[in-house]
């Protein structure tokens, strides 16, 4: 596992994951795409029903989920009529651009060979990505980092914390895979920058 | 036919004395986003060389938060969404 690099002649950006590590991060980003769909326009109690029926248009207030909280901050901390405003017209586009961002991580590691199920020992499955492509997947990782972090309750500087637990510990294995989720994040935006 | 349906103006004196007033875009720091990532993100949305997405990038890093770009209403709802896109935390506030 050694992260992103650029191919010097072709120019994609290219990676080889092990089938553990590309069937972790479809995982990963298949709970992202369940998450960003599921958890609908939170229910607005504060109009009449017929009105809240007719009203297609989007979200207005903070979604309840610190994850989706997080993924789409309020705009206007100090004006809620308009943070709701800028929330109707923004966070319903924001999430299809997540949700779809996620799939595309989905679909190239699937495209490159990866199973629905993962049986076989010793797979390997090598990426090619060209710019955008990377782009998406390297925007991707944040909203995956930032949901593991949400979940997990990372702070600044809190690193000792996450290494003085046991290894057994789920939330250190969680920890983990978040640092692994940011390594590949940072070979990725180097491989972007080269 | 139908008749115009008579509107309340939306805008009131006090926004229009205050729309010459220039709106800013704040990035806050968070514990998750990389040095790199954030960098990567001032050079390619705003176009900003390298030298100055570091500088506001360190603020953001040091100071808690950086102002990286100033403009009209719509401008910098733009770009906050265009934030949000990206993972970074951005809210939206009149130029002090």
């Amino acid at each position: 596992m050694s992260g992103f690099h650029r191919h010097r002649r072709s120019k994609l950006v290219i990676a080889n994951f092990t089938g553990f590590e590309a069937d972790l991060l479809r995982s990963l980003a298949s709970q992202l795409v369940e998450l960003l769909r599921n958890e609908a326009a939170v229910p607005r109690d504060d109009i009449d029903p017929l009105e809240a029926m007719l009203d297609f248009s989007g979200p207005t207030q903070e979604p309840e989920d610190p994850v989706l909280a997080r993924l789409f901050p309020t705009a206007y901390p100090a004006d809620d009529e308009a943070a709701s405003e800028f929330r109707r017209f923004t966070e319903g586009s924001l999430r299809d651009g997540k949700a779809n961002a996620a799939i595309t991580i989905i679909d190239a590691l699937e495209e490159a060979g990866l199973p629905p199920e993962l049986t076989e020992d010793g797979l390997m499955i090598d990426v090619e990505l060209d710019v955008p492509t990377a782009e998406t997947w390297m925007r991707s990782f944040t909203d995956l980092r930032l949901a593991l972090a949400t979940r997990l309750e990372i702070e600044e500087g809190d690193e000792d914390y996450w290494h003085a637990l046991p290894d057994d510990d789920p939330r250190a294995q969680a920890h983990d895979i978040y640092e692994w989720v940011g390594y590949l994040q940072e070979t990725l935006v180097l491989a972007l920058t080269d | 036919m139908s008749a115009p349906v008579e509107v309340e103006p939306t805008i009131t004196p006090d926004e229009i004395t205050l729309t010459a007033k220039p709106w800013v875009t704040i990035v806050w720091n968070d514990p998750v986003n990389l040095m790199s990532y954030v960098t990567y993100v001032f050079q390619k949305y705003f176009g900003y060389p390298k030298k100055k997405a570091e500088k506001l990038m360190m603020e953001v890093h040091e100071d808690g938060k950086s102002v990286v770009s100033s403009g009209t209403r719509e401008a910098m709802e733009r770009d906050v969404q265009a934030m949000h896109e990206y993972g970074l935390w951005a809210t939206m506030d009149r130029q002090e």
